[in-house]
Formats: C-alpha cells, sequence, structure tokens
C-alpha cells in the first residue's frame, strides 16, 4: 500500500542509496576506508564509517539524544536497545507489518527498515511523544474507546500509522482507511475498533 | 454456606456492561511492558543458529571461531554430531553476546556439516507418504448399509493446509539470575504459574526459586505454553554468563517452528433422504502436524449421524511439530463437516438452513440454541431476502452465501485468588493469570466491583506473576470462567468477613447487611448504612484477605456453546479474487461478564477465520523441505481493507446468563473457515476443496467445474 508513501526516510545525508553509489565508486576509494573515517561530519560528508561504533546524535519526542552505534544499527534497535524507547515493536524486522512505525520528518516509516545513521538529523515522533495513559491523545483516546486493541502488540505501530494517516487525511473516507492503513497488520483482529477509532477522530484536527 | 452465586440480572451494576479495556491507555501509549521489551543492566543477546535441512545428520560442528569473536560472551552446542534433525530451521547452537548484532555475526563463525537425509513435507500427498499411522477408526451404526440404502448420496473432498501461529510478540524471555540459586524470568507466555516448574526441573532448582513475570503479552493463540527448548537455553546462558540474557526468535523461526495448526485433508460422503435428513456418514481423513502426525479431527464435526464411520490417518512429516492452534482439530472437523453437509444441500436444490434445521436434533444438547442462533443469523445477513441455489449468479462477479455451526467446551480452568481489602478502600485482586489480549485484568475487575458494589476505580487486578496464587494457563477457553470464579468465591467471603467486622457499627447481624452504590447498609433499613471508605476504614491497619478458588462451590461456570456464523462473499470469475462483503457471528458463551470485550474476541476470530479461509498457509519448497514463506511478507495474513464488515451478536438473557461463565477464545474462530468455503461455492457454483480459497485454486475449480 504505496498511497501513503510509508517509506524509509532520508536522513542525515547517509543512506543506503549512498551507500550503494559509494560502493559503485568501487575501489578507487578504498585507500580512504582504510583510515577509519569514523566521525559523524565525516560520514555526513560522504566518507565511510563503520563497522565500529560511532556517536550520533538524534532528535526524538522533541529532545535530543545522543548514542554510540555501529553504523548498521537499525533505527528500530537503537530506539528499543540503547534509547530506552520500547513502544515500537519488532515483528516482522522487514518492513510489513508496521509494528515499528515511527513518524519521520512527518510521514510514517517502518523504524525496522532505516538505519539509525541516517535518521540523525530528522525530527523523529515515537509513540512516547504522543500521549501518556493520564493524557491520552485524542486518536489515542478514541483506541481505547473504541477497544481498538487487544494483546497491544500491534497497537503503538498502529497508532502511529493513524496519526500519519489522519494529520495528512483530515475527512478520510472509508476507502481511503482501508488503503491508508494497509501497511501494518494485527493478529488478534482489531480492525474494526482502529476503523472506528480513525472514524471517530476524523474530521476534529487529531 | 455462602451464596456464591451470581447476582440476579436486575441486581447487576457491572456484570454484562461494555466496560472499557482498564489496560487500553497503556497499550495505546506503548507503556505497557512486553517480556520482548525488558531490558536488564549488562544484559546479553542470544541467538540461535539453525539447521536449513528438513532432514539431515549433523557430521561436524566447530564453534571455535565463534567463541573467539568480539563481544561473545558463550557458545553452547545444542545439538552435536550424531544428532538427527527432523525439520528445517530446528535448533543447532546458540550464541550470547553483548549486542544483538554481534550474537548474529557469531552465528556465521560456526561451522556445521550436516548428512542430508530423505525428507518429507507435501502430506497433502498421501500415497507419497514414506510413513503413517494405521487408521483409526470409529464406527456407530451400520453406515455400509445406511449408505448403500441412501436416497441420495454425495462425495466429496476438503481439506485446508497447515497454518502458524504467527505471534506478533515472538517466544522468548528474558532471563537474570538474582543470585546463584533464584531466578527471575520474563517470558511471552500463557502459563505464568506453570512456567516456574518447568524452568526449574531442567537448571536444578526448586521450583520457588523461579519467579515468572508476564504482564502483558503479545498474542500466544495456543503456541505458548512451555518454557520450550530456547526458554531453558535462555536461564542456562544467564548462570554460565553471570549476566541477564535475552533471548526471542527472529521472524523466520517463530513462523516456522514456534507454532502450527495441523493440516487436514478428507474424503467424505454423505447419504440422505430425499428431505435431507442425512442418514449416513463416512470419511476417511489425514493430515500432518509434524514430526508427530497429527490429532484426529472430530468428524462428523457438530452433528452426530446414527450410521456413520470415521477413519483418520496421521503422517508424520519434516515440518516444525504443531502446537495447539485455537480450538485445537475443531477448525478442520468443521470445513469438512460443513462443506460436506452444504455440498449435500446444493445437490438436493434445498436452502442450507433448511437442511441443517431438518437435522439440528442430530447436533445434541445445544439444538435449541442452533435454532434461535440460525434465525438470529439469517435475519443479520438478510439470508431469506439474498440467498439463491447454487451457482445461479450470472455475470464475471458472483455473490454467494454460507453458513456453518460450530462447538467447544469452555469450562473454567483450575484457578486460586487472594483477594485484599484494605482499610482505605481499595480491594486488591491477586491471581498468577496473565492477559493474552482478552481483556482478564477487566473481567476480574468487574466481578470485584459487582461483589462488593463499589466503583471499578477502588480495583487493583495483579496478575502476570509467578508470586500470586496459581492460576491456570489460558488455553481452550478457560480463563475467564476460571479467574471469575475464583475472584467470585474470594470476594464473597472476603465481603462476609468485612460484614462481621462493621455489623457492630450498625447494630446489625452481618447477615442483614448488603453491600451496593459505594456503601454497606442494613438491608431492611437503608438508613443505617456507612460508606466505602467509612466500612473499611473500621478496619483499622489491617487488611482483610479471603482465598477462592475454581472449581468451589456455587454455579458460576458451565461448559458447552453452539455458534452460528454466515459469510456473504464475491468472487471475480475471471480472476479468482474472493471479497467479504459480510460475517455475522452469532455466538452464545453463557453469562457475558464484559460485552464490549466479549464483542472485541468475536470479531477478532472472525477476522483471524477470513486468514485462514483466504490467504494464510505455511507453503514448503518440495525439493529442498524449507518453509518459502517463513516471514510476513509472503505468509499472509489479513489488512485491514480485507475483512468486509462485520456484525457480531452476543446470544444473552434467559436461556443463556443462568448457565453461568464460558469461555469464548476458541469457538467463534472455528466457523469461518466453513462459512467463507460454503459461501464462494454458493457463489460461483462449484466446491474450491481445500483453503486458503487463493486465486488459483478458485480459478482450477472453476475451470474443473465448468463455469455454467
Amino acid at each position: 500500500m504505496e498511497s501513503d508513501g510509508k517509506k524509509p526516510g532520508r536522513g542525515s545525508g547517509w543512506s543506503r542509496r549512498d551507500f550503494l553509489q559509494g560502493s559503485a565508486a568501487g575501489a578507487l576509494a578504498t585507500g580512504l576506508v582504510a583510515d577509519g573515517l569514523t566521525t559523524e561530519a565525516e560520514a555526513a560528508s560522504g566518507g565511510l564509517v563503520g563497522p565500529d561504533p560511532l556517536p550520533m546524535s538524534f532528535r526524538i519526542n522533541g529532545r535530543a539524544h545522543t548514542a554510540t552505534l555501529e553504523p548498521r544499527v537499525t533505527l528500530l534497535d537503537a530506539l528499543r536497545n540503547h534509547l530506552d524507547l520500547t513502544g515500537a515493536k519488532k515483528v516482522c524486522d522487514r518492513a510489513t507489518c508496521g509494528a515499528c512505525t515511527v513518524i519521520v520528518d512527518g510521514k510514517p516509516a517502518y523504524a525496522c527498515s532505516m538505519l539509525a545513521i541516517e535518521a540523525q538529523g530528522s525530527d523523529i515522533q515515537t509513540i512516547e511523544g504522543l500521549g501518556t495513559p493520564d493524557n491520552l491523545h485524542p486518536l489515542q483516546a478514541a483506541f481505547v474507546e473504541n477497544d481498538a486493541q487487544q494483546c497491544g502488540f500491534c497497537t503503538p505501530g498502529f497508532v502511529m500509522a493513524c496519526k500519519a494517516f489522519v494529520d495528512a487525511h483530515p475527512n478520510p473516507s472509508p476507502q481511503d482507511v482501508a488503503e491508508g492503513l494497509g501497511g501494518n497488520l494485527c493478529r488478534c483482529g482489531t480492525y474494526m475498533g482502529i476503523r472506528n477509532a480513525v472514524k471517530a477522530v476524523a474530521g476534529k484536527g487529531a | 454456606m455462602a451464596d456464591y452465586s451470581w447476582p440476579a440480572p436486575e441486581n447487576r451494576d457491572h456484570l454484562g456492561s461494555r466496560l472499557l479495556r482498564l489496560d487500553g491507555p497503556v497499550k495505546v501509549t506503548g507503556a505497557a511492558e512486553y517480556s520482548l521489551d525488558v531490558k536488564r543492566r549488562g544484559m546479553l543477546y542470544a541467538r540461535l543458529l539453525r539447521c536449513p535441512h528438513a532432514h539431515a545428520r549433523i557430521t561436524r560442528i566447530d564453534v571455535s571461531a565463534a567463541e573467539a569473536m568480539p563481544g561473545v560472551k558463550a557458545v553452547k552446542v545444542i545439538q552435536n554430531v550424531g544428532a538427527e534433525i527432523k525439520w528445517a530451521l530446528d535448533e543447532v547452537a546458540v550464541v550470547a553476546a553483548d549486542s544483538e548484532e554481534r550474537a548474529g555475526d557469531a552465528l556465521r563463525g560456526i561451522e556445521v556439516d550436516y548428512e542430508v537425509l530423505p525428507h518429507f513435507v507435501t502430506e497433502r500427498e498421501l500415497d507419497k507418504a514414506p510413513e503413517s499411522t494405521p487408521a483409526q477408526e470409529a464406527v456407530e451404526g451400520d453406515p455400509d448399509a445406511a449408505m448403500a440404502a441412501a436416497q441420495v448420496r454425495v462425495k466429496g473432498d476438503y481439506g485446508l493446509a497447515g497454518i502458524a501461529h504467527c505471534c506478533l510478540e515472538p517466544h522468548g524471555s528474558v532471563s537474570d539470575w538474582d543470585d546463584p540459586e533464584n531466578l527471575t524470568v520474563w517470558m511471552s507466555t500463557q502459563s505464568v504459574s506453570g512456567i516456574p516448574g518447568q524452568i526449574a526441573e531442567q537448571v536444578g532448582v526448586p521450583a520457588a526459586n523461579v519467579r515468572t513475570i508476564c504482564q502483558h503479552m503479545g498474542g500466544g493463540f495456543g503456541s505458548k505454553f512451555s518454557p520450550d527448548r530456547w526458554g531453558i537455553l535462555c536461564a542456562e546462558l544467564a548462570r554460565t554468563t553471570s549476566r541477564p540474557v535475552k533471548l526471542f526468535l527472529e521472524r523466520g523461526p517463530e513462523v516456522a517452528v514456534a507454532g502450527g495448526r495441523p493440516s487436514a485433508y478428507a474424503t467424505v460422503e454423505v447419504g440422505a433422504a430425499k428431505d435431507g435428513t442425512v442418514t449416513a456418514w463416512s470419511s476417511r481423513s489425514w493430515g500432518s502436524g509434524g514430526p508427530g502426525g497429527s490429532g484426529s479431527p472430530p468428524l462428523p464435526y457438530v452433528f452426530k449421524f446414527e450410521n456413520q464411520r470415521q477413519q483418520h490417518v496421521s503422517v508424520p512429516a519434516n515440518i516444525g511439530p504443531s502446537r495447539a492452534w485455537r480450538a485445537p482439530n475443531h477448525p478442520q472437523a468443521c470445513l469438512i463437516t460443513m462443506s460436506a453437509l452444504e455440498d449435500l444441500a446444493a445437490e438436493l436444490r434445498m436452502d442450507p438452513v433448511a437442511l441443517f434445521l431438518k437435522n439440528i436434533d442430530k447436533t445434541g444438547p445445544r439444538a435449541q440454541t442452533y435454532r434461535e442462533e440460525l434465525q438470529k443469523g439469517a435475519e443479520l445477513i438478510g439470508w431469506q431476502q439474498t440467498w439463491h441455489p447454487r451457482g445461479e449468479g450470472r455475470g464475471p462477479i458472483r455473490s454467494g452465501l454460507g453458513l456453518s455451526l460450530h462447538t467447544w467446551g469452555g469450562r473454567g480452568h483450575q484457578s486460586n485468588c487472594e483477594l485484599v481489602v484494605f482499610p482505605d478502600g481499595l480491594v486488591e485482586a491477586r491471581l498468577g493469570s496473565q492477559d493474552l489480549g482478552v481483556g482478564t485484568r477487566t473481567v476480574i475487575a468487574i466481578v470485584v466491583a459487582e461483589t462488593f458494589g463499589i466503583g471499578i476505580d477502588s480495583v487493583k487486578v495483579s496478575i502476570g506473576d509467578s508470586r500470586y496464587p496459581a492460576s491456570g494457563a489460558s488455553g481452550g477457553s478457560t480463563t475467564v470462567g476460571g479467574v471469575s470464579a475464583a475472584t467470585r468465591r474470594a470476594a464473597v467471603d472476603a465481603r462476609e468477613q468485612l460484614f462481621e467486622r462493621i455489623a457492630p457499627h450498625l447494630e446489625a447481624t452481618p447477615d442483614s447487611l448488603v453491600a451496593e452504590d459505594g456503601k454497606v447498609f442494613v438491608k431492611d433499613d437503608p438508613t443505617r448504612s456507612l460508606t466505602w471508605a467509612q466500612a473499611t476504614s473500621r478496619l483499622g491497619v489491617t487488611p482483610i484477605t479471603a482465598a477462592g478458588k475454581n472449581p468451589g462451590p456455587g454455579k458460576l461456570t458451565d461448559s458447552g456453546v453452539g455458534g452460528v456464523q454466515m459469510a456473504d462473499v464475491s468472487v471475480d470469475t475471471e480472476t479468482g479474487i474472493v471479497k467479504i462483503n459480510r460475517l455475522v457471528a452469532v455466538q452464545d458463551c453463557g453469562l457475558v461478564i464484559n460485552v464490549r470485550t466479549a464483542e472485541s474476541q468475536v470479531y477478532g476470530a472472525l477476522i483471524m477465520g477470513v486468514c485462514y479461509a483466504l490467504t494464510e498457509e505455511k507453503i514448503f519448497d518440495p525439493t529442498t523441505g524449507r518453509p518459502l514463506n517463513a516471514d510476513m511478507e509472503f505468509y499472509k495474513l489479513a489488512g485491514i481493507s480485507d475483512i468486509g464488515e462485520l456484525i457480531v451478536h452476543m446470544m444473552t438473557g434467559p436461556g443463556y446468563d443462568e448457565r453461568g461463565v464460558i469461555g469464548l477464545g476458541e469457538p467463534p474462530v472455528i466457523s469461518p473457515g466453513a462459512a467463507i468455503s460454503n459461501a464462494v461455492a454458493n457463489a460461483i457454483g462449484v466446491r474450491v476443496p481445500e483453503l486458503p480459497l487463493t486465486p488459483d485454486r478458485v480459478l482450477a475449480a472453476l475451470e474443473k467445474g465448468g463455469r455454467g
């Protein structure tokens, strides 16, 4: 379901595509690689980094976070294993189920399929930044009121996908909902509640 | 003796309400901590090396390179030289390292040589199976004579592929030894109270020294009763490394080896009179759920005919072993039976509702329930207005209706509740139970609040920890019955204790008091009254505690439900794509404690049913024996756009409520496959014999059956 454009966003100037382009440049760069270019600035300038950990900084839910991570660490593993933000769940780890959905620069993204290093410089929003149990975001309240969760494991990802979807489609038709939320999967079968939750907040500027 | 029975309908404040799930807010905010989210200081990450072959013997294994890799703290061989591996992705070795990534690297440092042995993964073709058990046979009456004498005979082939549980939270745990003798395990499990004993035995400490915690769990569906080999390994690695260890399965093995519902295939012959009365049944079924073969589906399902023969052949295959999958053996038996009966109705040009009603007394004690549910279902889906005889649709896109019946037991399991009334007015219920997504906490809170006549806010529910009184595993739709009955008995006893303590303050006898609407008062003189807070403050500093268990005195639970489902589908006869228009579920489960979460569970079951009816299937490569779709890209679950409109009706009120609580998890997931398959047959005029009803299967059936 591409209609909502959920794909790994571009980050700090270091992406998988750059990596491939760098690889294509091939053996000419080999001499440079051996020098151990590991700083963030150099990474941003297009030099190769890793495999050793290097300091990274992130803007998550409006706050600055730092961590020292190997360049291969995904944004999802960085959040869960290094930054104590475990709301995004690791399920398929392959950009299929949406349980890891976060919002990167306003667009929903599968955190499992984006490297942490490329998320630097982006504005990252996770479920932890939306609302708290005592102060729910209206969309979260609508999930509760429509019982749009059972085991709840897909729920944070679904809430974030719905947030991005409703922001982009304030007055969605049922068909819009079906297509726009097709990038998330639930095993317990909570889709009826999710539909109703989205319907409840649609048009209310959630 | 105290009266433990549920209050009469007119005296209920909370029972049968539509209370919002109490753990909803922590789930929608990501604050709920699942076992997969647990992180301990200094924790290591473990990963498992798996055999790529479906059947092989290990001839050499060398872990020395892996042991020398950076960050690696332990490497352990699970199956050594000489071991016979019987399914692809079985565990061979395990690594613990200081990061998930480094643990993964170390797996590549382990060298294993295998002698590849012949495998068998295509049990659909029974004649090619290298081995199978002799057919088990059960016979009633004289099926041969009855079949020969039948006015009409219909024969058909039906089947369902093996499927996975595909829990979103994978199997696994975090193990942390508090000291050399005491272990804490955070595990994704359906059996909080049952896990310590299973681990303790393996790691050589008393069960009392193992504590299991599972506050929230991301789906089990019958696959998470045991700590599994990996749960034991996790505890052992934590001990050898003196560090906490986290070991959860990756998605591939989660789909391939951590779950599985056995396949089932059958050839069925049904004999009947021209009026639709079934007189004879004969079925020969087979299936596999891995090296152990498969259990026998209860055929014929729901109905019992005077003359019937059932044969079942269990076929071992080199696929990951099956586990209990929500209503074990029932969805298979249901698809086979309800398809055969619908085919009979089509042969007789009879409305299947009429044919099912004609034979409804053969369903036994639930016949009246089925009658009522068939009527309700037909009304909700508009059966009379929209049903047409099989195959009478025209045009490329054809619609059809189908129906199915199911049954389940669902008696409450053994459960213990410790109930504490605190002087500040809070009432806590403690049970070593777990919430799989059913709403267990909410159900317990309703029972407590109802018994004391207090608000839900005054109740605290503590579950998910083996330190609480033992409660049964959550399987077979037994949890809600078990925990609600244990809680009710504890709460009634605690209330009696409370009445004894405060009766003198109201100058009354304990048995003259009632607790309702946040007050304790004299039944015949409500002016002699204390608020709940006043009443509990009379306890001084010591709380009241009471224990309740299930089973126990008083009729609080029962067993045995019916259930009717109807499907409305459209089939594109040019592409073979099946679209769900509407599904109707009419379900009884005795006394419904929380209507909202009960409905949610039925909606969920319908959706899970759409998955296995249309898309879900474990696929193996016959040449290599390996699973081809051990992932979520090609192991297909239904998405939000695939489910159509779902309509759920719970049977409540007289005739149902007085039975007490009966479990609900299994029954509604049994019928969707059969109801959808029957609707497709009704739409396109031919039976698509096997689930899932993928476009290729639909087109093949159309090709074979003609497009008339």
